[in-house]
């Protein structure tokens, strides 16, 4: 954040409780303590959630990467599970998403299409089919796994982990609140291959009003 | 000092004893007429474990001096947890490969992520942070009824562990071969970076500093890993399971995190991991470092079971552990970073000036029963001198092997057709992708992979050099290689031309290579013919490395790599680390455009099949006459292409290796799906299967825009390299004049698919 988009960006310890005057929070990826139990379970109720808790409901933004979706999900900020994928194996690769849902996150348009990397072992988006009716209704599903042109994996591995409705990311009801399984950070510089993932924090730099 | 108490529940020494824990009878003898009495059960523990050869380096050690280990770049040579070189600014690049073969056949899990854990806290107990791992995996032939489990496991726990702690593993090789059938290999490489004049040592410095044991508590784990490390396997290996240990990478996590926040403090003399060898060999190297003593409490140790006897406190290779020196009043700095991680911290002893290595214990004393009055006796009281630069050292005898003279010339039956030859051979597993490996492990974490798994010869990292002047990005390339059926049919020969892969991998990614690691993984030193391989190997690696400017900086030895008397190849895989001048020149390995020109630097092929992965499928045998090496060619090529990078010259380029010149261009082509057209060298009377097939080295495969050719041509020819243009780029397909015309599809299907058969999963 700070060294690409030259944000004022800074670390929160867990054990803290307060988040400072952020304009934004990113939950990024990793194993939060070692994910043993279940991924996210945990860091759900580190001392830090409940600031946390109170900045979502508050309307800030916050987009949740990877361990920070997963930890999201075991907050109750956003609906569903993410369970084993399919396959049973971690896997590090790139994928394509297709945008679903404009957001702050998300204002490249619907459509767009973005190759991330994945790097994830419970990355198997699921839900209810109630719920899985009620995110189509609501346009809460971000991004599903797409092929390279943009079409629908229909049980390929385009869909690298088994997520019921191709779901890659999900956004909370209000649209403040994002997580998603593929890192864009790791997709937003040049050198590294590979910057689509930029657009994603270019578009939460425009809704935060910096351009 | 009168004789150490032989503590309650533990019986007398006795030859029977010290043979089991491994000791041959003559050093038995040596014990007692050293000490002048009978040593006490722990005693004798930690004698026959400092003495076992995974901790003295008995039989390598007089061998191990002949390696080339200093020059210019070289900031810390071997002796260390780790080797150091220079990378500019004053930061360096620290790195280590250890072997962590037995556990990984036992439980290859818990084995190999052990391993990986193990050679993590190598380099950050110097001060640096982690930024990328390796690993040389070898497993028994493909069809072989254990195989597919053994290279699961292996491959879940090294990614188990690495993806955990958040540290890339951006590569790595792989070889399955009959010899390997019963002892697999695993050997785990990490880099580090650190500032130069922050690194740290494993020195007990400052005589009544006190020493704290930091994260982990102690179990029964792993008790005596080292001398099972040290043995042949027999039948009864898989009941050595109690001797695996088993890994917590958070825990890990946490370590790293409290050490290098504690290291910015400057509040330490020391610090060094537990690893092998446990609370023992961290102790004892640290005092000998130091040439002091070390005194250690062992009511104290944090531990996690009850009733734990000094032997097996002294012994238990529980991971995820520290022994840190602090300077004396400084302790509290330690603990609160500790507490502010989680982590346990507790004053387990101090240094001394007495040069013997102390431990007290009180008898029937156990922290868990709560009470109990403590009154410690002394339980182990052994000069440090004992434990390491006086450990037995021997210079084994050696016999060249006896059948060399029988080698003919091999070339095997020609193939008929040469495009289905190639289609199969790159779709066995020996020769095809890597992909369901590397998928496994995270090889994006930290955002520095520059060149990921499968995209280059060798790997390439951004780093992130940070003081107060600023941030520097800085590039290094890794690599690891060995291929030991070359080694088999020429010990000399064949570890000269792992050394001059590796760095050769460096160079055609754009990188100049700096410094070497190595693990040296052979059979039972005591047969005089293995012996003999491990030193031919030795003056291999020493020449190419001095040749090819890398010195080695840090290494392990691994032997009695044998199951029922049957041996391994002799395996001394190595691991380069390289800089790239301007990450502007790095290159690929897959052609780019349509049009460049394809081209052959080096001396075209004469058709030599030995030790060739196809001659190997053919008769099932490593067999064949050595194809060698000329250093001096290498040399020439190495550098010659370091200028043409420099230049900017090159579109891609691509060693020459297993599988021969055919796979070389095959995996160019499939990288980015562009077709090639191309005529081989011409040569003598070979066999077009044998060139195509032969895996003599110092070649590579470059692709050019049409418009710097005559520049490239320039520069070979003033280095002395030969330069062939060989075809362009373009079309759907592999066609080798006169020999085959493959679509490039084919050939990417068979590759991608070559380990499907043994893991039965779709990659």
């Amino acid at each position: 954040m700070r060294d690409v988009l030259g944000a004022d960006a800074w670390y929160v310890f867990h054990k803290r409780t307060s988040l400072g005057d952020a304009d934004a929070v990113v939950i990024p990826g990793g194993f939060s303590y070692g994910d043993y139990l279940r991924a996210g379970a945990i860091a759900g109720f580190s001392p830090i959630v409940s600031a946390i808790r109170d900045f979502a409901g508050r309307g800030g933004p916050i987009l949740g990467i990877c361990n920070g979706f997963q930890i999201l999900t075991e907050m109750g900020l956003l609906p569903g599970a993410l369970t084993r994928n399919a396959h049973l194996r971690f896997e590090c690769r790139d994928v394509y998403v297709r945008v679903e849902s404009e957001g702050p996150f998300t204002d490249m348009g619907k459509g767009t299409i973005l190759r991330l990397p994945i790097a994830h072992a419970d990355g198997r988006y699921h839900t209810t089919e109630r719920g899985l009716a009620e995110l189509e209704q609501q346009g809460q599903i971000a991004f599903r796994y797409s092929t390279r042109r943009g079409g629908a994996p229909n049980g390929s591995n385009a869909n690298p982990n088994g997520s019921v409705g191709d779901i890659a990311g999900v956004y909370n009801r209000e649209r403040n609140v994002l997580g998603m399984m593929p890192h864009p950070e790791r997709a937003s510089e040049a050198i590294l291959g590979n910057d689509d993932g930029l657009a994603i924090f270019q578009s939460l730099r425009r809704h935060l009003g910096f351009e | 000092m009168s004789a150490p108490a032989n503590f309650p529940g533990e019986p007398e020494s006795s030859p029977a004893i010290a043979r089991e824990f491994g000791l041959a009878d003559h050093e038995w003898d040596r014990v007692l007429t050293t000490l002048s009495r009978k040593p006490s059960y722990a005693e004798l523990g930690v004698i026959s474990v400092m003495w076992s050869e995974h901790c003295s380096y008995k039989s390598s050690r007089i061998h191990l001096g002949r390696l080339p280990t200093t020059g210019p770049q070289v900031v810390q040579g071997p002796g260390e947890n780790a080797g150091a070189v220079d990378i500019g600014d004053g930061f360096c690049a620290v790195f280590k490969m250890e072997s962590h073969n037995h556990p990984s056949y036992i439980e290859p899990y818990q084995g190999a992520a052990t391993g990986v854990g193990g050679i993590l806290r190598d380099v950050f107990t110097m001060g640096a942070r982690p930024v990328a791992s390796l690993n040389s995996l070898r497993f028994g032939r493909p069809d072989h009824p254990k195989t597919p489990h053994l290279l699961k496991g292996v491959v879940a726990g090294i990614g188990g562990y690495g993806n955990c702690i958040g540290v890339p593993t951006v590569g790595g090789e792989v070889q399955f071969d009959a010899s390997y059938d019963g002892n697999i290999l695993v050997n785990a490489f990490t880099v580090g970076i650190a500032k130069t004049e922050e690194l740290f040592f494993g020195v007990a410095e400052g005589v009544g500093n006190p020493i704290i044991y930091v994260g982990a508590k102690t179990g029964r784990d792993g008790i005596h890993g080292a001398t099972m490390a040290s043995a042949e396997f027999g039948d009864e290996t898989e009941s050595k399971l109690p001797t695996v240990q088993v890994g917590d990478p958070f825990m890990e996590k946490l370590l790293l995190e409290a050490c290098l926040e504690i290291f910015k403090t400057d509040c330490l003399a020391g610090v060094q991991d537990m690893g092998a060898a446990g609370l023992t060999s961290s102790s004892v190297e640290m005092a000998a470092r130091a040439g002091n003593g070390v005194e250690l409490d062992l009511d104290a140790i944090p531990r996690r079971t009850k009733a734990l006897s000094p032997y097996e406190m002294l012994l238990s290779e529980s991971q995820e552990r520290m022994l840190m020196v602090a300077k004396e009043g400084r302790e509290q700095e330690v603990f609160d970073i500790c507490a502010k991680w989680d982590l346990d911290a507790s004053i387990v002893g101090r240094v001394t000036d007495t040069g013997r290595f102390v431990c007290k214990a009180t008898p029937g004393y156990d922290p868990f029963d709560g009470t109990g009055t403590r009154d410690p006796v002394v339980v182990v009281d052994l000069p440090v001198d004992l434990l390491t630069d006086a450990a037995p050292k021997y210079d084994r005898p050696q016999r060249p092997r006896t059948e060399r003279a029988s080698i003919v010339s091999l070339t095997g039956d020609a193939p008929e057709d040469l495009g289905a030859e190639i289609v199969r051979l790159i779709g066995s597993p020996n020769i095809g992708s890597r992909s369901w490996i590397w998928r496994q492990y995270d090889h994006i974490v930290q955002d520095g992979t520059v060149i990921r798994p499968g995209d280059g010869d060798a790997a390439v990292i951004r780093v992130f050099c940070r003081d107060e002047t600023g941030t520097r990005e800085k590039y290094l390339a890794i690599s690891v290689d060995c291929n030991a059926r070359h080694v088999e049919l020429d010990p000399f020969a064949g570890a000269a031309m792992a050394v001059a892969e590796c760095t050769r991998n460096l160079v055609c990614v754009g990188a100049k290579p700096l410094g070497l690691t190595d693990c040296l993984n052979f059979g039972n030193p005591e047969v005089p013919e293995q012996m003999w391989r491990f030193s031919q190997a030795i003056d291999g690696l020493s020449a190419a490395c001095r040749a090819l400017g890398a010195p080695v900086v840090s290494g392990n030895v691994s032997l009695y790599n044998e199951t029922d008397r049957r041996s391994i190849l002799p395996t001394p895989t190595v691991a380069t680390v390289g800089q790239l001048e301007d990450p502007s020149h790095r290159l690929g390995l897959g052609f780019v455009r349509d049009g460049d020109v394809i081209a052959h630097l080096g001396e075209p092929s004469r058709g030599v099949l030995g030790g060739s992965e196809w001659l190997v499928q053919r008769t099932g045998s490593v067999t064949g006459a050595p194809v060698g090496i000329d250093l001096d060619a290498e040399v020439a090529l190495q550098h010659a292409m370091l200028e043409l990078i420099g230049n900017r010259l090159l579109q891609s380029a691509h060693d020459i290796s297993d599988g021969g010149i055919a796979i070389c261009l095959a995996e160019s082509c499939i990288a980015e799906g562009l077709g090639a057209r191309v005529t081989l060298p011409p040569t003598d009377d070979a066999p077009a299967h044998a060139l195509l097939f032969s895996e003599e080295p110092s070649r590579i495969i470059v692709s050019i825009s049409p418009s710097d050719v005559g520049d490239v041509g320039e520069i070979c020819r003033r280095y002395g390299v030969p330069f062939r243009k060989i075809g362009r780029v373009g079309g759907a397909t592999l066609l080798i004049e006169d020999i085959c015309d493959v679509p490039i599809e084919e050939l990417a299907e068979a590759h991608a698919a070559a380990l499907d058969f043994i893991v039965h999963e779709p990659s």
